[in-house]
């Protein structure tokens, strides 16, 4: 019970919980951290389409080889991030590369898993009738298969892009961290207010990304759209 | 590869398998943590869930609560609830059961829901009551996707409770802080080490028992669950 | 033209789908593949553009081995068109259409006015261009799939069950459109289908195929059904094989018998003659310009009465030289007189059709 009444003091002397001040005299700071927060995030997802694609076309051309790749990713997604980022430490030191290898396999169970749906729930006929008009296999993929598929893959990727920035903060363990920085300065001072940045900028951050994605999904896919009729 | 060597060092200094900083002594505190914020978490989320899948009710909650739930930074909220609260377990279990909800949540709300409505409405044409068509029924049916939501629970609570090390829990995360308080690097090495074991084997253990307890006629439905089911943790 | 030569298909489980088939379909024909599930129907088809690879066998292509060709090659040139059509739902009506012209890098304008020419040939408006394919109605759909098909004007075209997806009424009024397009084109078609009905309103020549995917009869429509060749065949025709062969024969093909005719200022006595002579019991009424009144019974007419001072009624039905004797059957059953009456496009009356002479053209 203390701890509630410890928080309710807190929160009752409310200039304790965010320090406006603090925030205009660190705004710079809290840019870069955000825009680096931005770049831990982006290039995971994208090196982690970059590996899943290949992986799920050949487990949508060998269907034996999903589960194991569902078993294998999976298995990798259940080991705690903050434990992972430490086992790669002794290779790869306390740099970007620490933080960027875990994050991107952790994007590879719901990459993965959304782009084999994403095909194989493109219609038998359509992709019949894209065969028996004449398409090579590779043209077909690229134009009939792939945009059909675009929905599902994107969902995944809104997946992967908002479970990897919230990732992206345990890595200021390792000295890289983004916003997370924020969280251990915090920790450190025992001030909310940068705990409090940190996590509305995430949050943020997190909300943006996935509308963006939102978006560009829907302008990719036109006929989607139930409007008109 | 030294520090492969320095490692093993460690795990084979009998002075780290006993007293309060042992290894089974974290072990044990880590499971504690583990299992009791699980516990927790099935006593709240297993009952909303079910019965929102049965009624139909509340389904934008039961869905977009995994979704909220991703775009937390776990490691941020549960060093905030430990400054705003105060040392000690409470703020810890807090953030620990706030986590491990969405999981159960969601899915068992989707197990349920999945069920075919023309099964439903066979089961109700044959005189069962709401209540016996939610247990003799739906929950078996729905029974991969129910399992699949609390294995995920459970180890996102596994990774969660080792974060809070930092807010000063004990557990095995312990190791991790510890370590790079004093730069002991054989200690981190292997507290990730245990960590990822623990982690995995509670993983393992659970399919295991998803395999007993879900009947053959749905095993195909598991791996797929399973997959499915990891995706609604926030990923710590 | 495409021929067939001991060609056989084997499934990996052993199933024989298709068992040394030889078998021309002539250019410019349509030759409907018929026989229940498992027949190996659309089996056969899909060899025609490699959708299917034949365990042994030869078949050609206007002259070509098909097996030498690259199949995306030979698939561009050949239409096809299936039963769930199988549109691009994320393109619109103008790009499925324009699916192969793409493929073989035709320029934008020629592709425009391609399609603009295969929707107007197709019967679809021109603001369906830009819709998407779930916009459309079941019919439209089915239209713009023949239209993909035809757009590099293909010289062959395989359809396996193309009407299968709508129902009847829009069925048989796409059938109708189809013949009257081939009458046009003439192109080389491999039509598959289980509805031995379609099969005969559709084909120049049929092929049955039983289960094991073995050629029971390779005829016209008439042949077919004036001579099947075995029981499976009879009984695939059904039991009223006669009646379908009725729908074959044109009532021009018949001579009609000028029956009793009379004119309506005829008195009722002359009635009564014109009637016994024929053995009936009513009469024709034709007019002088020769064009058809009616028919009148002779229970109602008195000898002094005009005939059309009695009651003339209509036919129930007329047929004319385009009908077949299946409707003129359906027009005999449904007229007091039991007999069919023929007349011209304006009404001219040119005879009547008995019982006896359409059972003298069945036999």
């Amino acid at each position: 019970m203390s701890a509630l009444y410890q928080a309710a003091a807190v929160a009752q002397t409310g200039e304790a919980l965010i320090r406006w001040d603090w925030v205009m005299r660190h705004d710079e700071r809290i840019r870069a951290l955000f825009l680096d927060h931005v770049e831990l995030t982006a290039i995971p997802v994208l090196l982690g389409l970059a590996i899943a694609f290949p992986l799920s076309l050949s487990a949508v051309r060998w269907p034996r080889l999903y589960a194991p790749l569902l078993a294998g990713t999976g298995l990798l997604f259940t080991i705690p991030s903050l434990a992972l980022f430490v086992l790669l430490l002794p290779f790869t030191g306390l740099s970007r590369t620490t933080a960027i290898i875990p994050l991107t396999l952790y994007t590879l169970l719901v990459l993965t898993r959304n782009i084999v749906e994403g095909f194989r729930g493109v219609s038998d006929d359509v992709s019949e009738a894209a065969e028996a008009m004449g398409y090579t296999r590779p043209r077909r993929l690229v134009n009939v298969e792939l945009p059909l598929a675009l929905p599902v893959i994107i969902a995944g990727v809104r997946i992967a892009t908002v479970t990897t920035v919230g990732l992206v903060t345990v890595t200021a363990v390792i000295g890289q961290g983004g916003l997370g920085r924020l969280f251990l300065e915090g920790l450190r001072f025992r001030d909310t207010t940068p705990l409090l940045v940190g996590v509305a900028g995430c949050i943020v951050l997190a909300v943006l990304a996935d509308l963006a994605l939102l978006a560009a999904e829907r302008h990719m896919t036109p006929w989607t759209r139930r409007a008109r009729s | 590869m030294e520090f492969l060597v320095d490692a093993a060092a460690w795990f084979r200094d009998p002075h780290n398998w006993q007293g309060s900083n042992g290894v089974p002594a974290r072990v044990l505190e880590h499971l504690y943590y583990s299992g009791v914020a699980t516990l927790i978490a099935l006593g709240l989320a297993l009952p909303v869930g079910l019965f929102s899948g049965h009624t139909g009710r509340g389904g934008a909650l039961a869905i977009n609560v995994a979704n909220i739930g991703r775009a937390l930074p776990t490691f941020g909220l549960i060093i905030l609830a430990v400054i705003m609260m105060g040392l000690g377990d409470l703020p810890i279990f807090i953030a620990l059961v706030a986590f491990a909800i969405p999981p159960v949540l969601t899915n068992s709300y989707a197990g349920i829901r999945a069920v075919d409505p023309d099964i439903r409405d066979a089961a109700e044409g044959v005189g069962m009551t709401g209540w016996q068509v939610l247990w003799h029924l739906e929950v078996p049916v729905a029974l991969p996707l129910i399992l699949a939501g609390i294995r995920t629970s459970a180890v996102q609570v596994v990774a969660t409770a080792t974060l809070a090390a930092y807010a000063g829990s004990g557990g095995l995360g312990r190791y991790i802080v510890n370590g790079f308080a004093v730069r002991d690097f054989p200690q981190i090495f292997a507290g990730a080490l245990l960590v990822a074991l623990l982690a995995v084997l509670i993983e393992l253990v659970f399919g295991r028992l998803q395999a007993l307890v879900v009947s053959e006629g749905l095993a195909a439905r598991t791996a797929q669950a399973n997959a499915d089911a990891k995706m609604t943790s926030a990923a710590a | 033209m495409i021929t067939f030569e001991s060609v056989t298909k084997r499934f990996p489980d052993g199933t024989v789908a298709v068992d040394d088939l030889t078998l021309e379909i002539p250019a410019g024909e349509v030759v409907v593949f018929v026989g229940p599930s498992g027949c190996g129907k659309t089996t056969t088809l899909r060899m025609i553009n490699r959708m299917v690879e034949p365990s042994s066998g030869r078949i050609t292509v206007d002259g070509q081995d098909a097996l030498a060709m690259a199949p995306p090659q030979l698939r561009r040139r050949i239409g096809y068109v299936i039963q769930q059509i199988g549109l691009f739902p994320h393109r619109t009506v103008a790009d499925n259409i324009a699916t192969v012209p793409t493929l073989l890098g035709w320029d934008k304008r020629r592709k425009e006015e391609r399609t603009a020419e295969l929707m107007h040939l197709v019967g679809l408006p021109e603001e369906a261009a830009r819709r998407y394919p779930h916009q459309l109605s079941g019919g439209q759909r089915q239209r713009v799939g023949v239209a993909r098909a035809l757009a590099v004007d293909p010289p062959i075209m395989l359809m396996d069950e193309p009407f299968g997806a709508v129902d009847p009424i829009v069925r048989a009024r796409l059938q109708e459109e189809f013949l009257r397009l081939q009458a046009e084109v003439r192109k080389t078609i491999a039509f598959v289908t289980h509805d031995i009905d379609e099969a005969i309103r559709m084909g120049d020549r049929i092929a049955i195929f039983a289960q094991g995917g073995a050629l029971q009869q390779y005829d016209t429509p008439r042949d077919l059904l004036s001579d099947p060749v075995n029981l499976f065949v009879e009984e695939f025709l059904g039991e009223e094989r006669g009646l379908k062969r009725l729908a074959l024969i044109g009532v021009s093909e018949v001579t009609a018998e000028t029956g009793p005719v009379v004119s309506p200022d005829d008195r009722g006595r002359r009635a009564l003659e014109v009637a016994r002579s024929h053995g009936t019991d009513w009469v024709v009424v034709v007019r002088d310009s020769g064009k058809l009144e009616g028919w009148a019974s002779l229970h109602e007419l008195s000898d002094d009465q005009r005939v059309d001072e009695g009651e003339i009624r209509p036919f129930a039905l007329q047929v004319d030289a385009g009908d077949s004797l299946r409707a003129a059957l359906n027009a005999m059953v449904m007229s007091h007189t039991g007999v069919a009456v023929r007349v011209s496009e304006g009404g001219v009356y040119e005879g009547i059709l008995t019982q006896e002479l359409i059972s003298k053209e069945i036999r």
